[in-house]
C-alpha cells in the first residue's frame, strides 16, 4: 500500500525550534501538510477537530505529557488506530517500555537525524 | 496553678522558682543563655539528690546542648540567607538567559536554512541535492537546543530544590542568622575596583547595555 504523502501530520513539542526542525525534515521527505501543537491537551483538541494520518510527539511537556496524550488517543474510539511516534530525549528503558505498553508505534531518541526519522516513518507508514 | 507556684509545690528552691516564673511571664522564647542559666541553677540544686550516673548523663546532655549551639552559630556564620536571596536567583537567571539566547540563535539559523532550502528550486538538480544535504545536517545539528534546554531546566529545578531546603534552614535558624548579621555587618566595598572586580561576564538581557547606550556613554567623554 502506498503512503499518502498529502496526509495531515500533527507534530507536538513544547520547543518551538524542535517543531521547526521536524517540520522542515518532514518537508524534505515530501510531507507538506504539517500542523503543530505545544502540549498534549492542545494536540488532543486538534486530533478531535481534524483527521490526521500520523502523530509525532515529544514526551516531556506541560500540562499534558506525550505519554498522557498517547493514552488519551488509544482510549478514544475514533483515534485509537492513529499511528503515533514518540520523539523524545527520555531514553531510559522504563520510558520505552511504558510507551510501548501505552501503544506507541515507534520511538525516536533525541538528538536524532533525518535518516532515523525516515526509517521510522517507513516502518510505521510503509515505504515511500 | 501558675508555673512558679507549681514549681514551689514540687520542692524547687524559691529563687529558681521565681526565675522560672519570670521566664514564663515574658512573651518571647527564652534565649539559649537564659536556658543554660536555669539548667545550671537546677543542676546545682539537684546535686545532692542525683546519683553519679545521672550526673554523668546531665553533663553529657549539657555538652550536647553546647555543641548544638556552637553548630548553629557556625551555620549562621555561613549566611545561608544570602544563598537564597542572592546567589541562587542569580544562577537561575543566568541559566534562563542561556536557554533564551540559544533558542534565539537556533531560530535564526533555521530561518536562514529555510531560505537556502527554498533557493534550491533555482539550482541545478545536482547542486540542489548537495545544498539540501548540507541544510539537513544543519537541521540535525540544531537538535542541540532542545537537549541543552532540557538539561538546563533540570539544573534549574535542582537549584530550586536546594533553595527550598536552604529556606527551611534559614527559617529554623532565623534568630541565630539575624544575630550574626547584626554583629557582622558587610564590609564596605573597596574604593577602587581592581581588574578582577571588572570581570562581570555577559549581563542578563534585562540588565545589559545596548550599543546605543555604550555609544552615548563614549560620546559623553568627548
Amino acid at each position: 500500500m502506498s503512503v499518502d504523502m498529502n496526509m495531515s501530520i500533527l507534530i507536538v513539542d513544547d520547543y518551538k525550534t524542535m517543531l521547526r526542525i521536524i517540520r522542515n525534515l518532514l518537508k524534505q521527505l515530501g510531507f507538506n501538510n504539517v500542523d503543530e501543537a505545544t502540549d498534549g491537551s492542545m494536540a488532543l483538541q486538534k486530533l478531535r477537530d481534524k483527521d490526521y494520518g500520523l502523530v509525532i510527539s515529544d514526551w516531556n511537556m506541560e500540562p499534558m505529557t506525550g505519554i498522557q496524550l498517547l493514552r488519551e488517543v488509544r482510549a478514544d474510539s475514533k483515534l485509537k488506530a492513529l499511528p503515533f511516534i514518540m520523539i523524545t530525549a527520555e531514553s531510559k528503558t522504563e520510558n520505552v517500555v511504558a510507551a510501548k505498553e501505552a501503544g506507541v508505534n515507534n520511538y525516536i531518541v533525541k538528538p536524532f537525524n533525518a535518516a532515523t526519522l525516515k526509517t521510522k516513518l517507513s516502518t510505521v507508514l510503509g515505504q515511500f | 496553678m501558675k508555673g512558679h507556684t507549681r514549681a514551689q509545690a514540687a520542692g524547687v528552691p524559691p529563687e529558681l522558682s521565681a526565675r522560672l516564673g519570670e521566664l514564663q511571664a515574658q512573651s518571647r522564647t527564652p534565649t539559649h543563655e537564659e536556658i543554660t542559666e536555669v539548667v545550671e541553677q537546677m543542676m546545682g540544686s539537684l546535686q545532692g539528690d542525683l546519683s553519679e550516673v545521672n550526673l554523668k548523663i546531665y553533663s553529657e546532655l549539657e555538652s550536647l546542648a553546647k555543641y548544638i549551639l556552637s553548630a548553629k552559630r557556625e551555620i549562621a556564620a555561613l549566611r545561608p540567607d544570602e544563598i537564597t536571596a542572592e546567589h541562587l536567583p542569580t544562577a537561575t537567571d543566568e541559566l534562563d538567559a542561556i536557554v533564551g539566547a540559544t533558542e534565539e540563535a537556533t531560530n535564526t539559523i533555521l530561518q536562514a536554512m529555510e531560505v537556502m532550502g527554498n533557493l534550491t528550486e533555482k539550482m541545478t538538480p545536482e547542486v540542489a541535492d548537495q545544498v539540501n544535504e548540507a541544510v539537513t545536517q544543519v537541521y540535525e545539528a540544531c537538535n542541540f537546543q532542545d537537549i541543552t534546554g532540557q538539561r538546563i531546566t533540570k539544573v534549574v529545578k535542582a537549584l530550586k530544590h536546594i533553595e527550598d531546603r536552604v529556606d527551611g534552614l534559614v527559617a529554623a535558624f532565623g534568630d541565630e542568622i539575624s544575630k550574626y548579621r547584626d554583629t557582622h555587618p558587610k564590609q564596605e566595598a573597596p574604593q577602587e575596583k581592581t581588574d578582577k572586580d571588572l570581570l562581570n561576564g555577559p549581563q542578563l538581557p534585562t540588565e545589559a547595555s545596548k550599543q546605543d547606550d555604550i555609544d552615548a556613554l563614549l560620546a559623553s567623554f568627548d
